[in-house]
């Protein structure tokens, strides 16, 4: 009985690996379908292997990049009024929960990368994750992915400071997740989407989480660009974090310990 | 959530105009129909889908000793209302890509999407069942369901065209996706199918019958957990 019940639980892991292998598999050849059939002088951008290696690595990587990630204990201090205890801690709160979910999300894609970017590299031709068409593009990507994580919990970090003030767990996160999703490029690569939408999302930090490093892993973003897209990356960084510190203190400040 | 992923499809439309050979409507009713039937069978067959919990914490026991079909009560334990705002999504699709299309409607092809959609549903109902009858054996819920029930959809929204051939083969002959979206659809579209297309979707009706003999098969040998 126990031997079943372990055996289940490992395999929940591997049906959780498969189910985004799956996921994977349907998008590389929806994206490369559209993409075909929209013959050469449109098709801007990302050409089979790039489409591959964009997916691939969005699914390897999903616990780093999306949205949809929740400390659900640190909502739950949240919600229920525990936190107040961590207001008693000495140890500033905006850094240490930052700290908190960064590990959250390195922790759940240690776990998923390795097996799916394996088991992707082994497909055959047009689906396969192909090695970065350089040592540079390969380098600004890890590069670009770094700070991207950095800039991705400075963003998501806004919908903890917002449970503060609402209290209610799921509601931030069911507003900003669609917003985020699509303008960072989970949803369709933005190569893909028309001239002008493109202009409007490059100006926001969003794609800097997603687009940016998937894009430059295949050389669809020439690594001579990176050092200008790493600082613009930085400077987010630099930005939203004094931010959502200051945003932090307020509302802990306005909050009242609630529960008995 | 589906809005933006809808968003996602409609530009991708605007930019590539087609899918291999399918206008924006074709693939559209495509869309809709799989959303339909996967709205619908959630909102039914829910009580199957989250039956793993009513196994391990022993609920099925009182289930079993009512003098009802066991189907029935495992179907009505869950009527998820949430669902109706999803199901509404698939039929506002479905609207829209019907009063984008250029082919004379008869009585057979409306009945015919009327069938995929209501067929449709019934096949992921059998992989709903099919996943609760794995739980007799891990007691937990396999989570592996998953890639049949979302991936499925995610999958039967577009044309199955697109796909290899290994896959095609798969979701013609094992789980008969093809049978209530693509086959039946080519025939509606005027893309070369036979009127006999129109049948196909049953196929998928009759996917249940041999989930649910595995589940039942399932309950025979149950024995209690709990604690």
């Amino acid at each position: 009985m126990r031997f079943v019940r372990g055996l289940s639980y490992r395999a929940s892991a591997i049906a959780g690996v498969a189910t985004q292998f799956f996921f994977g598999l349907v998008f590389v050849m929806v994206f490369q379908a559209f993409a075909r059939s929209g013959g050469d002088s449109i098709r801007a951008g990302l050409d089979n292997t790039q489409i591959a290696s964009y997916v691939w690595l969005q699914q390897a990587f999903l616990a780093l990049i999306m949205m949809w990630y929740r400390d659900r204990e640190l909502l739950s201090t949240i919600a229920s009024g525990d936190a107040a205890y961590e207001l008693c801690r000495p140890v500033d709160a905006y850094f240490f929960w930052y700290a908190r979910l960064l590990a959250g999300r390195l922790a759940g894609a240690a776990l998923r990368c390795l097996p799916i970017l394996a088991v992707a590299a082994l497909l055959p031709e047009p689906y396969r994750l192909c090695a970065p068409p350089s040592l540079a593009s390969g380098l600004c990507f890890v590069l670009c992915m770094a700070l991207g994580v950095f800039l991705i919990v400075a963003i998501t970090i806004f919908a903890y400071i917002l449970t503060v003030l609402t209290l209610s767990p799921t509601a931030p996160f069911i507003f900003l997740t669609p917003v985020y999703e699509f303008a960072a490029g989970m949803v369709i690569p933005l190569p893909f989407m028309p001239d002008a939408l493109q202009k409007i999302l490059y100006y926001l930090p969003f794609r800097l989480c997603v687009d940016l490093p998937l894009r430059m892993y295949s050389g669809a973003i020439a690594a001579v660009d990176a050092p200008g897209l790493l600082l613009r990356q930085a400077i987010w960084i630099v930005l939203l974090v004094p931010l959502g510190r200051l945003a932090l203190n307020r509302a802990l400040r306005g909050a009242q310990a609630v529960g008995g | 959530m589906p809005f933006s992923t809808l968003a996602g499809v409609w530009l991708l439309f605007t930019r590539f105009g087609d899918l291999a050979g399918w206008t924006a409507p074709e693939a559209l009713l495509c869309y809709g129909v799989t959303n339909c039937a996967f709205a619908l069978s959630e909102l039914m067959a829910r009580g199957f889908d989250s039956f793993p919990s009513v196994l391990s914490n022993g609920e099925f026991d009182r289930v079993l000793v009512r003098p009802r079909s066991l189907v029935l009560q495992v179907l009505g334990a869950r009527l998820d209302l949430s669902r109706f705002g999803r199901l509404a999504v698939g039929f506002v699709i479905l609207g829209w890509a019907v009063s984008g299309l250029a082919i004379k409607w008869s009585f057979l092809k409306a009945a015919t999407v009327f069938l995929m959609v209501a067929c449709g549903a019934l096949l992921f109902t059998g992989i709903f069942v099919l996943g609760a009858a794995f739980a007799f054996v891990t007691t937990d819920g396999l989570e592996l369901v998953n890639v049949f029930t979302d991936g499925g959809r995610e999958m039967a929204q577009y044309p199955m065209t697109i796909y290899e051939r290994p896959m095609r083969f798969v979701f013609t002959f094992l789980i008969p996706f093809a049978c209530v979206n693509y086959l039946p659809l080519m025939f509606v579209l005027g893309k070369g199918g036979s009127p006999f297309a129109a049948l196909l979707p049953l196929v998928g009706a009759v996917f249940v019958v041999p989930c649910l003999a595995v589940w039942k098969a399932g309950v025979r040998r149950y024995v209690s957990t709990g604690s």
